[in-house]
């Protein structure tokens, strides 16, 4: 695959490393589902870095790559806002990684393909396209910009050559169609090879033309606009199991879509009170379930799920289920409230449990069990006594995700000081892994970290209070069959593979 | 930290101490909670979430105040010594206060834009005397409008679309609402009687904290 010239400077640095894709015993590898997260060891396979114009490289970059920015060369890397990346998705095979920026951009990966001589790059992914989706735009009514930050992307399941994902900011989602184009016609009648007009007095003899083989190019058009239907914040979208329509839900309401029919949706859940002076609770996230088309969920920032059944009615605001856990009495604070809003809600690929993060915890629900989760796990429970620090902060409205693995046997979510946790739902095991520059050699394996709570700290451990709370991992992907994943660390793309893959 | 079920026995040195200290607490809460909803209210775009969050916030603190039935007094001594515990942002709220006789947060502090902002929260109907003259707002034996005036500005903060004195301080979520009123109307078919109110510009807000670097963090470890 041929890169187009602007995007060598995409290509990352990693090593390449030899060694067998065994156990240490050389015994063949366990499939890379089963193994969770406890046995396996997490090796970094490649960093990629969200490319602005301005954005410069570090002094291990490609020497090409030094030369193409050098007139923005300085001695240090930094990034603009518009590179920090905002949303990271696979798609449904796993060859290929999206993620959305706050600049509107969309770059897509895609996975190295296997070859006989080297194996051991397979798990690289390399810039596949990059288009920019969303421009700002400018609402006259309010006299505001409204932000061209991609809040999600959702990919399509394949059903042709093309691939096809839906990007959306806080108002607008859209349909892209990927396709490659790797022919080209050649030999037309009426046009020369440059595409201009021939004169038709010196055309004497009618030739067919043929499809001749071209350099590849990936090309990204916007084939459906849906616009006009949010008033507020669009913060999920979810294709449904029908793959005809799909929902996108803002602070107060959800609406359904058809994929062809971009002048109108349908409403079919609406929070918003008749006064808004009433108003103590929205919709922070909202999925569809992922083999039963009438089933979605929706979170609130009161810390309850909703499961609804469109065949119950047109407008979905009485829902089947309601999941929420009571209380805890002893953990009572002022706020309570603000950690138990849900920030991601996210159903297992077998659909019977669904995840949801807060900010404090990641619960696992079963759907036949409304009172009270099955499992929780503690992120990082050592925040609990800073609460009112976080709060003044504003840390604590950030909004972290969760990702299952392709098994539903792992879950993973990020933390602060670019720390994400995984959680084993079979073992009960848990680890905490970083994802920096500094600490991280190619296809070196990640070492576990730990946070020290209290009394004394151990070599190894970082304390609570040198946590860096503006280093936030908030998005993060796991490949559907694999145990690939993809963490985004501001404007870093860092995709960890596990060893005995 | 800001345990609601802080037990206070009764009238008792100590107790009386622990009990000011978690009212100081919850009063700074307040202050920094009014003040973000403020700083939210100012942005063009507001955080729909955020500004429920912390309005929920601010609700379930007056609740609790009222609950308490009494505006405990916080004479002036107790009040000078508890500002090591309290947060930084509070602190430059406050500390001209706590220094002054008895009057509570008054603008004047550090922070260029917080008087601009504490006045304006208080609103014009009361502009004079944000919260009061006469010594400690939460005296109990004080005049209805001492006891009220924080009730007041919440109800400045929450004042309903329909008022029909449209005050400086505009309601909350009626202001996030009416400029989104045309198209919403369109949307859903649903029309009401909204004033026509232009947001603020919003230069001031550019993201609080950074008080939670790499290091320690002020307040309390």
């Amino acid at each position: 695959m041929v890169l187009q010239p602007n995007e060598r400077r995409y290509r990352d640095w990693s090593h390449r490393r030899l060694g067998p894709w065994c156990s240490p015993t050389g015994s063949p590898a366990p499939l890379s589902c089963e193994t969770g997260c406890g046995e396996g060891s997490w090796i970094l396979v490649c960093r990629l870095l969200v490319p602005t114009q301005v954005s410069l490289l570090s002094m291990e970059e490609d020497i090409d790559t030094r030369k193409i920015n050098n007139s923005f060369l300085r001695d240090h890397s930094y990034a603009t806002e518009a590179d920090i990346i905002s949303t990271v998705e696979f798609n449904h095979t796993g060859e290929l990684l999206a993620t959305g920026d706050k600049g509107g951009r969309v770059v897509i990966f895609q996975r190295e393909q296997e070859s006989k001589n080297q194996v051991h790059r397979r798990g690289e992914y390399n810039v596949y396209s990059t288009f920019q989706s969303h421009e700002p735009e400018f609402d006259y009514l309010k006299s505001l910009e409204i932000e061209e930050k991609i809040n999600k992307i959702r990919w399509l399941p394949q059903q042709n050559a093309a691939y096809f994902l839906l990007s959306t900011n806080d108002k607008t989602v859209k349909l892209w169609k990927v396709s490659e184009r790797d022919k080209r016609p050649e030999g037309y009648n009426l046009k020369d090879e440059e595409g201009r007009l021939r004169d038709p007095a010196t055309i004497t003899t009618l030739r067919v033309p043929v499809l001749r083989p071209m350099d590849l190019m990936v090309e990204a058009t916007p084939r459906r606009v849906f616009a006009n239907a949010h008033t507020y914040h669009i913060n999920s979208i979810s294709v449904n199991s029908d793959y005809e329509t799909y929902m996108s839900a803002d602070d107060l309401r959800i609406n359904l879509w058809n994929f062809e029919i971009t002048n109108q949706s349908f409403n079919i859940v609406d929070i918003k009170p008749a006064n808004m002076e009433e108003l103590t609770e929205v919709i922070t996230a909202a999925e569809f379930h992922p083999h039963h088309c009438n089933t979605f969920v929706y979170s609130s920032s009161k810390g309850t799920i909703r499961l609804c059944d469109m065949r119950a009615s047109a407008l979905c605001d009485r829902h089947t289920k309601f999941f929420e856990e009571p209380e805890d009495p002893s953990n009572r604070s002022f706020f309570s409230e603000i950690i138990s809003s849900i920030s991601d809600v996210k159903f297992s690929h077998s659909g019977r449990y669904i995840m949801t993060r807060d900010y404090l915890t990641v619960k696992v629900w079963d759907l036949n069990m409304e009172n009270r989760p099955i499992e929780t796990y503690q992120v990082h429970d050592y925040l609990r006594s800073k609460l009112c620090s976080l709060y003044e902060n504003d840390c604590i409205f950030d909004k972290f995700e969760c990702v299952w693995n392709g098994s539903d046997s792992v879950i993973m979510t990020g933390s602060y000081n670019n720390f994400f946790r995984m959680f084993d739902r079979n073992t009960k095991r848990d680890v905490t892994l970083e994802a920096s520059r500094e600490n991280s050699k190619p296809r070196a394996i990640l070492k576990p970290r730990k946070v020290c709570v209290g009394g004394k700290r151990r070599k190894d451990e970082i304390s609570v209070d040198s946590l860096d709370f503006s280093k936030k991992i908030l998005h993060t992907a796991w490949h559907p069959s694999e145990n690939i994943i993809a963490v985004a660390a501001t404007n870093n793309l860092y995709i960890f593979q596990d060893k005995v893959n | 930290m800001f345990a609601r079920g802080l037990k206070r026995k009764c009238a008792d040195g100590d107790e009386d101490m622990e009990g000011a200290l978690a009212s100081l607490q919850r009063q700074s809460l307040l202050d920094m909670s009014l003040v973000k909803l403020q700083l939210c209210h100012m942005l063009v775009e507001p955080n729909l979430c955020r500004s429920v969050l912390i309005a929920n916030t601010v609700r379930q603190i007056q609740e609790e105040m009222t609950q308490d039935g009494t505006w405990r007094v916080m004479a002036p001594q107790t009040a000078g010594q508890a500002p090591r515990d309290r947060l930084v942002s509070t602190e430059i709220l406050c500390r001209a206060a706590w220094e002054q006789d008895g009057e509570l947060p008054a603008p004047g502090s550090a922070d260029g834009d917080a008087p601009d902002l504490v006045s304006h929260l208080c609103g014009a109907p009361s502009a004079p005397a944000p919260r009061s003259t006469q010594g400690c707002v939460w005296d109990v034996d004080g005049p209805g409008e001492d006891r009220g005036s924080l009730q007041k500005s919440l109800d400045q903060i929450f004042e309903t679309l329909e008022s029909k004195t449209p005050s400086s301080v505009e309601g909350l979520f009626g202001d996030m609402d009416s400029p989104y009123y045309d198209l919403d109307a369109v949307l859903t078919g649903m029309v009401g009687s909204k004033s026509a109110r232009r947001p603020l510009p919003s230069s001031l807000f550019r993201g609080q904290g950074g008080f939670l670097q790499a290091g320690r963090p002020p307040g309390p470890a």
